[in-house]
């Protein structure tokens, strides 16, 4: 076995993006993702790279737009009110279908909000990361090591389908150091990139990498053209399964509070409750499927997270609202414990069989 | 039977509890454990109050967030007023008791007063308090050797660091060797 490295979460991305070919990264300080930048900051430079502290959050996501439609991997990183910022630049990458990884250490919001983790920013991240007809990947790691795993997936499959991947994480995600495994990182894939703008050398016509369609039908024909990309994507919804064969009670948490309910899951265990763990890995594509197989068996859900309810939502509308589903969260920096999770899952065990 | 040792250490911001964490967490993953390191960050980190939540473990660790302490090393007045009530029953509680007066007010866990600050000055180790707690932490959890700690420390001193490097392990070896009374 590979020898293992203490990493924090957000080191851990960086290294990531770095094993993965990212040579070009544009930031903006935030807690609590600084070290992130601050560790492109120190490597880039040696690797020949490039780190570049941009004047704004908005800037950096331009940069990101520059360096990807020039055809190579890019990344930019943030905290929840920085999205906000970076909106704009990720819809302007969704239209002209340019691949990007764009991480975000949620902290509480709305506005300045808090410092602490949080889970508030899942709308923003899988229903209006910008404006217009558009996703992104979003993935959503629970551990430092997946952390690593994931921001590498993130620059495959952005490359795969010229989207833009986003790597979901918290405050606690991004500070918490545990043991990473750096050597599976893997094979990286090089994909030709015939559409970038490398310059045509006069052998070739020229390339456009553009967002604005002045024509509705030529627009709408682009829209459902990457909305059949988007329906090849959806066979990437993945999820983490835990003692959810004979689960009567199914928990559904995404990232650190995956850990949480899985905690809580093994403490009901204790008091009698056939309870199991679905953890979304990936956020958008949603893992539906998965969670209306659960639906045949379990009585009651119980979904829990760091918001005043939203991941809640997808896990209605997959189940089609069959199952009673059970809302248990903290919100602005605070965190769930494991005995409100136990609690609300005794709660949906007291649920009648329907 | 597995055995999931959940530290919190607290302090003042600059005593180096954040660096104490990490030490025993690397001492943890040499010696083959599953570890995690979470700390308070934020305004705190600039001289307020800081704490490490660590986790050493035979097993995966769910959750790395510690609430329920089997150990609680205390190196001020206020961390040992917020966590004493938060200790698990039979669990322990190290005291810096150069800085801390008070007593230990509950009587289900073990209690370890270690004058850690005025030792490393008299022994010229000043700033190294936390480093004797290191050490005394190593003895009670009883987890991995005294040379494992050590060489996790000489690999998480940085290289502009190594003239440090001995006072930190004098430090560790004085923390494990005290003896109360």
């Amino acid at each position: 076995m590979a020898e293992k490295v203490l990493m924090k979460g957000n080191e851990a991305v960086a290294e990531a993006a770095i094993m993965a070919g990212c040579r070009h990264f544009f930031g903006y300080p935030i807690t609590p993702q600084t070290e992130l930048a601050a560790y492109m900051a120190k490597r880039m430079p040696k690797l020949g790279g490039t780190y570049l502290q941009a004047e704004s959050e908005i800037a950096a996501i331009n940069m990101v737009y520059g360096a990807s439609a020039a055809g190579v991997r890019a990344m930019t990183s943030s905290s929840s009110p920085g999205l906000s910022l970076k909106s704009e630049g990720l819809s302007y990458l969704a239209g002209s279908d340019l691949p990007a990884v764009v991480v975000n250490i949620q902290r509480g919001g709305p506005g300045l909000g808090g410092i602490r983790p949080s889970q508030a920013d899942y709308f923003h991240a899988t229903r209006s990361t910008g404006h217009g007809d558009f996703h992104l990947i979003v993935l959503a790691p629970n551990t430092v090591q997946e952390m690593f795993d994931l921001t590498i997936e993130a620059f495959e499959l952005a490359d795969k389908y010229r989207v833009t991947a986003m790597v979901l994480g918290d405050g606690m995600l991004g500070q918490v150091m545990e043991p990473v495994d750096i050597s599976r990182a893997g094979n990286i894939t090089t994909f030709a990139k015939d559409w970038a703008l490398t310059g045509t050398q006069g052998k070739r016509s020229k390339n456009i990498v553009n967002s604005l369609y002045l024509e509705a039908e030529e627009l709408e024909m682009l829209n459902l053209k990457r909305y059949e990309k988007y329906a090849e994507v959806g066979k990437y919804a993945r999820t983490d399964s835990y003692l959810t064969e004979d689960a009567e009670v199914i928990v559904v948490a995404y990232g650190i509070c995956a850990r949480i309910a899985k905690n809580a899951v093994n403490g009901a265990r204790k008091k009698g409750v056939k309870a199991g763990l679905i953890r979304p890995i990936t956020l958008w594509p949603f893992p539906k499927k998965q969670m209306k197989a659960a639906a045949a068996t379990a009585k009651a859900f119980v979904v829990v997270e760091m918001s005043m309810g939203q991941m809640v939502e997808d896990v209605e509308l997959s189940i089609r609202c069959s199952r009673p589903v059970i809302l248990c969260s903290r919100t602005g920096g605070m965190v769930p414990t494991d005995e409100a999770v136990i609690s609300a899952i005794m709660e949906a065990d007291r649920t009648e069989r329907s | 039977m597995s055995v999931t040792h959940e530290l919190m250490i607290a302090g003042f911001g600059g005593q180096g509890v954040l660096f104490a964490g990490k030490i025993l967490v690397y001492a943890g993953l040499l010696a083959g454990k599953e570890v995690s390191w979470l700390p308070s960050y934020g305004p705190e980190m600039r001289g307020g109050t800081a704490n490490i939540n660590v986790m050493i473990s035979d097993t995966m660790i769910g959750s790395p967030i510690v609430t329920n302490p089997t150990m609680l090393v205390a190196m001020n007045q206020p961390s040992l007023e917020k966590f004493e009530k938060d200790v698990k029953k039979d669990g322990i509680i190290l005291i810096d008791s150069t800085l801390i007066p008070a007593q230990v007010k509950r009587a289900d866990v073990k209690t370890c007063y270690i004058p850690a600050t005025k030792l490393a000055e008299d022994k010229g180790l000043k700033g190294l308090a936390n480093m004797i707690m290191v050490g005394k932490v190593t003895k009670e959890l009883g987890v991995f050797d005294l040379e494992v700690v050590k060489a996790a420390t000489s690999k998480s001193v940085p290289e502009r660091k190594q003239d440090l490097l001995a006072s930190n392990l004098r430090a560790i070896e004085i923390g494990f060797n005290y003896m109360e009374g």
